[in-house]
Order: C-alpha cells, then structure tokens, then sequence
C-alpha cells in the first residue's frame, strides 16, 4: 500500500502523469515535474514515454513479421510463421468480409493497427508498479507504460485514418463528388447547411470516437490497476488477477474494434452514396 | 515514490495471473495453432501423395498400353503364321487329291482297257470260229475244236 510520503492520489496522480519532454515558460527545455509542469509547457511538449513504448512495440512488431516473411515456406509452417499466418488469416478475413473494394492498403493497414493496438494494449498486463519502479530507479521520475491510455496516441492513429478517410474519399468520388456527398444529402438541396453540419458532425465523429473509444477504455482499465494496487498487498490479487484475466478480452476486443472501424470507415469512404 | 510490499502485491498478482494464462489461456490457443499446422501438413501430404498416385497412375497406362501392343503384334503375327501354315496344307491337300484322283483314273483307264482287250478276245474267238465254221461248213466239231480256237484266240 502506498503510504508514508506519498498519499493515495498522489500515487495515483503519479501513475496517471506522462514523463513529459518541452519547453517550459520558466525553467526552459526539459522533463516536467509533474502534471502541472507538463500542462505548462502547452502543445509543444512530447510524451517521451508514450513516444518510446509505441515505438518500441511498433519496431517489434514489424521485427517480427518481417522475420517471419523473410523465411516464408510454402510448406508446414514453423511455429512462429504457423502464429503469424493465423493472425494474417484473421484479420484478412475481415477485411475481406467488410471492405469489398479493390485498395491493396486496406489489409496491411488493418494488420499493423490490430497488432500494433493489441500490442500496446497488452503492456496494461503487466504490474502497474513494476516498470515505473525500475525507470524510478535510473532516474525516470515518471513513466507511463501503456501508450493507448495517453490520448496522444490514440488520437494520433484516429487522425491517421482520418486523413485516409478524406484522402481516398476525394480519390474515389472526386472533390465534387464529395462535396456534394457532404452537402445534398440525406435531405436534398434546399436544405444545404443543414446537411452540410450533419454530415461534418458525422464525418468528425469518426476519428473522435475512434480515439475517445479506445483511449477511454484504456485509461479506465488502467485506473482500475492503480485502485487495486491501493489495497494491502495481500489482498491485491483477489482483483487485479480477475481484472487482467478480463483484460485479455478487453486489450484483443478494442485492438479488434479499432481495426474493424477502420476498415468500415475506408470502406464508407470507398461506397458512393 | 516510494516502493513498499506494493511491490510484493503486484508480484503475488503477476505470478497467479501468469499461472491462469499457462493453465486456462494458453493451452487452447496452442491447441488451435497445432491443429492449424497439422492441418497444413495433411493437406499438404495428400496433396503430394495424389501427386505420386497420379504418376503411378500414369506409368501404368504406359506400360499396359506396351503390354497390349505387344500382344496384339504376337497374335498377329500367330494369325499369320497359321493362314500360311493353312494355305501350305490346303495345297499339299490338293496335290495329294490331284495325284490319287489322277491313279486311280489311271487305274481305271488301265481296267477298262483290259476289259475290252478281254471283250475283244472273247468275241475274236467267237469271230473265228464262225469264219472257219464258214470256211469248213459245219464239218468241224465245235466242241473238238473249242481247244484249237482257245488257243488261237489267246494269241491274238
């Protein structure tokens, strides 16, 4: 339990603040101490862990298949390449069910955010204090391990596919054919503006739920974490093993619905209406 | 930061947690993947195995398709030798008819000559003894000459 010098929402707080990079009014380039700090340094400040664990999970990602494709056999599959096939097989049959399009992107896209997701989310797995404790120990005041609960980085990716949904929904139907997707419907022409602030509501959406959805479920997991880690040590199992057991379906269920969106939302933006 | 039995907490957790997953979670998605690659490996087998049957397939043909050929070259040429071997002894048939039907016409011929020789005798005889009973009007014993006559008649 933590206690002594450090108070319950302090821990808490800790747990919750990102080790923060910028430019801060008064002290000048360098890592926020603390939240507030962090808040100071405005927009121009970067998540160093958010940016190293990403990355990092990213990198081993693409380390992995890559290996894997590299020593692709048309025969038995080895172990690694039998694991990486089904995870291919997956989500290829789900682009394949939702995206009837010709767009040789569309599957690897899927892939790397299903796997790319899965992956960061599963660092929520792994005992909240554990990572923080050694960073603590070289000198990392604050460190932040599951990249999905800053919404940095799930929103960074919702304006990624963002950017893909307007960029292939001008390439598909042309600035004219998507203008006037955005403007003549659902009501027809007389009622313009209207349309026109539905259809914005409703194109925006998207990547605000996309990001709040997966950030929002991260973030709240998390938390939980953190609350049981408040309860004496002995007892601590009794609900963080249930909580992460659950959380092998909460991690594989938003990495599964954040790529099936994306494809959807590639897919919506591929259809003329 | 502090580090207290939190710590401890949280290792106590991990470890049950991991022990959940190698007894509960982990086990079906190895099952599944070993299943996967046994699959593969099957099909991949029978795929290979249909390969080789086909080849097998195919090697057969060719030697039955040798094997009928060959046949069918020995019982033409069989059916050959027997049609010569027939005519041959169709005409070895036919001269041996020819000559016996040839002897026995000579045979015949031969008969019937003696038989008019025989004729002829027996009438000259009978020619002979009417000229000279001519000749001698009646004064010659025919039955005291028959032997003088026979005799006569056999030289002719």
């Amino acid at each position: 339990m933590a206690s002594g010098t450090v108070t319950s929402s302090e821990y808490i707080a800790h747990h919750l603040t990102n080790l923060t990079f910028g430019n801060h009014p008064d002290k000048g380039w360098g890592f926020a101490h603390g939240a507030q700090e962090a808040a100071e340094m405005g927009f121009w400040a970067i998540n160093v862990d958010t940016m190293v664990f990403s990355v990092g999970l990213g990198l081993f990602f693409l380390w992995l298949f890559q290996k894997v494709a590299k020593s692709a056999t048309a025969g038995v599959p080895g172990n690694t390449q039998n694991f990486v096939e089904t995870i291919i097989e997956f989500v290829d049959d789900n682009v394949k069910s939702i995206f009837h399009h010709k767009n040789a992107m569309i599957a690897p896209l899927a892939l790397t955010i299903f796997v790319w997701v899965f992956l960061m989310n599963t660092m929520d797995l792994i005992p909240v204090d554990w990572l923080p404790f050694i960073a603590a120990e070289m000198g990392v005041s604050y460190l932040k391990v599951v990249p999905t609960t800053d919404v940095n980085a799930t929103a960074g990716m919702a304006l990624a596919v963002f950017a893909l949904i307007i960029y292939y929904s001008i390439q598909q139907k042309g600035v004219k054919g998507f203008v006037a997707e955005l403007t003549l419907q659902p009501l027809g022409k007389w009622l313009l503006p209207f349309n026109l602030f539905l259809e914005i509501v409703g194109l925006l959406a998207k990547p605000i739920s996309l990001a709040l959805r997966l950030f929002g479920n991260m973030y709240a997991g998390e938390m939980i974490f953190i609350l049981v880690a408040l309860l004496p040590f002995w007892a601590q199992w009794l609900l963080s093993v249930p909580w992460a057991i659950f959380h092998i379906l909460v991690i594989t269920l938003q990495a599964f619905i954040f790529m099936v969106l994306t494809i959807v939302y590639l897919a919506m933006a591929h259809d003329s209406h | 930061m502090n580090i207290n039995l939190t710590i401890i907490g949280q290792a106590i957790a991990f470890a049950i947690f991991v022990a959940f997953c190698m007894k509960y979670v982990w086990p079906p998605i190895t099952a599944a993947l070993a299943e996967r690659k046994k699959k593969i490996a099957e099909g991949l087998d029978a795929a290979e195995r249909a390969a080789r049957d086909l080849e097998l397939a195919k090697e057969k043909a060719a030697s039955n398709m040798r094997e009928s050929k060959e046949q069918a070259a020995a019982i033409i040429e069989q059916a050959n030798k027997r049609a010569n071997q027939i005519v041959d002894e169709a005409k070895e048939q036919a001269t041996e008819e020819a000559n016996r039907v040839k002897t026995a016409a000579q045979a015949e011929i031969e008969q019937e000559a003696n038989r008019a020789k025989e004729a002829l005798r027996a009438q000259v005889a009978t020619l002979v003894i009417a000229g000279a009973e001519k000749i001698l009007e009646a004064a010659i014993d025919e039955k005291a000459h028959a032997q003088l006559v026979d005799k006569l008649a056999a030289e002719l």
